[in-house]
């Protein structure tokens, strides 16, 4: 496993929810990831962002990971959940919150 | 660089034949597209599978000269 790979592993491991985005939680630097901050915040979760414009090894290294080729992407308990249209079909459909439910954890 | 709303549906129904693939210009700039894409053969595969399939049929142009593509799929009714 790459240095990089090894990187992200540790950090989708490390916290349960892992919202790879441009820009932080209060500042989100584009429209698809002010989407998902606003998703998680309105459900009450706690999460973890990581700021890909911050550290261009991850910014790519993460496409690569997840087979995924957009910023912001989602994990949930190392499991990679999708990106912002994911995230707002999965909550539109209840199906986010059930997901939370399911690994346990929970809302504010 | 942008790219034109015939060329996406293009690649993603030379990659999924049986697609029905809708694209919607949201801008009006060619830079920022809707894409629905229903198929049969997505039935069964998660949502997160199906996008994956639409984003390997635009062979790497997602997240470069397509800048913002929202993508729903599904399967036929």
């Amino acid at each position: 496993m790459s240095d990089v790979r090894q990187r992200i592993d540790e950090i989708v491991h490390k916290h349960d929810i892992v919202l790879f985005m441009k820009g932080t939680a209060l500042f989100p630097q584009c429209g698809f990831s002010s989407r998902a901050v606003a998703i998680l915040d309105h459900l009450g979760v706690p999460f973890e962002t990581v700021d890909v414009l911050q550290d261009p090894e991850i910014r790519q290294g993460i496409k690569e990971y997840s087979d995924w080729p957009t910023i912001p992407q989602l994990y949930v308990k190392g499991e990679f959940i999708g990106g912002s249209d994911i995230m707002m079909e999965m909550f539109e459909a209840g199906e986010l919150q059930q997901l939370f439910a399911e690994k346990q954890i929970a809302g504010a | 660089m942008a790219m034109a709303a015939a060329e996406i549906e293009q690649l993603i129904r030379a990659a999924i034949p049986d697609a029905r693939v809708e694209i919607f210009d949201l801008a009006g700039d060619g830079d920022h597209y809707e894409a629905r894409v229903v198929a049969e053969s997505f039935r069964g595969m998660p949502r997160v599978k199906q996008h994956q399939r639409v984003y390997q049929a635009l062979g790497g142009r997602m997240g470069n000269e397509l800048h913002a593509l929202k993508l729903s799929t599904g399967v036929p009714e």
